[in-house]
């Protein structure tokens, strides 16, 4: 079996695995990192978003063999201790979660965009948004909070 | 998914002897794809190559009146690179709006036109663009290179390893996504080359194909009013529950107006 070593949250792991793993089951099988969502497979809904090497990708359709030699993101690793990431806590602020399936992935969506886009327009956030599917808010309050998180992050 | 061997080959000549010594493998780009469909069970490769540390396939150039642009290149590159938008704008903007964000960071230029997906957006840009397909045994014409539904010209094994697209006078592209994937339930690039007009559509029918009646309008004039009135037949088109036959054909020449209006 292949054996990888991915920087995930900051620490290196070393694990073997068999060559059809998807980067999001060495996630939560593997390391029990749960955080990371599987909501469907057709690789449309993006509850499994995380960064590797700081970019948004589905880890539903990413082999954890082609993320070896990487450094991953996930939700788990975004708040500093007790304090929330500014985009988890604009989430929190502007109530954009219900039953919160689809928020692990929004986030990790919303702060690889914050990044690369330091003053969008609405228009903008939800063409951002388009890989990832929410079925409870109406999307409305997830726009306001990556509004209010990319500005949080710019600021 | 069924399992399979993998490999990350560190050059073309290496990738290339995978894929030859054993016909049941496959190669892996962007895998947006490739992927899905063996998380489907539709297609179980002995060997998976994977094309990612291959540096024959890397790379955008622009060099006199042609845009280079190597196989594994994501659409994000496409999207984002300076000298795409300033030769062919409306090649970049096909690329941004392909899909959404993290497929478009992972998706790439060869594994999208090497799949010939009929609703992929690249090969219309590829074929009303007249590029030409750099492989690693010959180059192809892209009037030669779309067979149709998911085949191409393209050997069992042979690899793309770049495109060269001449670079037109103008050119325009305008889709009508499905809301659920992005892909185009019709759409169509619109080129003023230097062999003439070339209007490809995609979507629409089993596979990316010229239409010769817009391209007939347009040779006259290349403006959105000289397609007033221009029908598409419709034999051949697509039905399904996002749209009738009747319903595409009227699409490819509203999409058309707007490629032209956007090719400005
Ligand atoms: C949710 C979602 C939405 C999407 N929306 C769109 C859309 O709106 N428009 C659109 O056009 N596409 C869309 N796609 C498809 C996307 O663009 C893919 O990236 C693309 O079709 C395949 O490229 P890839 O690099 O991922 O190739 P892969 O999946 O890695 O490979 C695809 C096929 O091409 C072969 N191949 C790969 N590279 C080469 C090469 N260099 N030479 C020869 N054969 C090769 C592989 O063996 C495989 O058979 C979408 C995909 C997803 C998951
Ligand atoms: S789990 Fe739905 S896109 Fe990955
Ligand atoms: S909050 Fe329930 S799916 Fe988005």
């Amino acid at each position: 079996m292949p054996t990888v070593t991915i920087t995930v949250n900051g620490k290196a792991v070393t694990r073997e695995v068999e060559a059809r793993t998807l980067l999001v089951q060495f996630l939560r099988e593997h390391l029990s990192l749960t955080g990371t969502h599987v909501g469907c497979d057709t690789s449309q809904c993006g509850a499994c978003v995380v960064h590797v090497d700081g970019q948004a990708i589905k880890s539903c359709t990413t082999l954890a063999v082609q993320a070896d030699g990487s450094a991953v993101t996930t939700i788990e690793g975004l708040a500093d201790g007790q304090t929330l990431h500014p985009m988890q806590e604009a989430f929190r602020e502007h109530h954009g979660l219900q039953c919160g399936f689809c928020t692990p992935g929004m986030i990790m969506t919303a702060v690889d965009f914050a990044k690369n886009n330091k003053n969008p327009t609405e228009a903008e956030i939800r063409q951002a948004l388009e890989g990832n599917i929410c079925r409870c808010t109406g999307y409305h309050n997830i726009v306001k909070a990556v509004a209010a998180g990319t500005a949080a992050m710019n600021g | 998914m069924y399992q399979f061997e993998f490999h990350r080959p560190k050059s073309l000549a290496e990738a290339a002897a995978l894929l030859e010594a054993n016909e049941d493998a496959k190669a892996l780009s962007g895998g947006q794809t490739l992927l899905p469909t063996l998380k489907q069970r539709l297609a179980s490769p002995s060997d998976v190559v994977d094309l990612s540390a291959v540096p024959e396939l890397k790379g955008i150039s622009v060099s006199g009146d042609t845009v280079t642009i190597g196989a594994f290149t994501r659409h994000v590159d496409v999207a984002k690179s300076a000298e795409v938008a300033k030769a062919i704008p409306a090649l970049s903007q096909l690329a941004a709006h392909i899909g959404d964000p993290a497929v478009r960071n992972r998706g790439t230029i060869g594994g999208s036109v090497a799949n010939n997906d009929p609703a992929a957006d690249y090969p219309s840009a590829v074929l009303a663009l007249n590029a030409t397909i750099h492989t690693n045994k010959r180059t192809i014409a892209a009037d030669d290179f779309f067979k149709g539904l998911f085949e191409t010209a393209l050997d069992a094994g042979e690899l793309i390893v770049k495109f060269t697209f001449p670079v037109p006078k103008r050119a325009g592209y305008a889709k009508f996504p499905n809301p659920a994937s992005r892909y185009a339930m019709v759409g169509v690039f619109v080129a003023e080359t230097a062999s003439g007009v070339r209007v490809a559509v995609t979507g629409a029918g089993p596979g990316v194909f010229r239409a010769k009646e817009i391209e007939a309008a347009l040779a006259g004039s290349f403006s959105a009013a000289s397609l007033d009135g221009v029908k598409v037949p419709s034999a051949g088109m697509n039905s399904d529950m996002h749209g009738s036959a009747e319903y595409r054909a009227h699409l490819v020449t509203v999409m058309a107006k707007r490629a032209v209006a956007a090719a400005g």
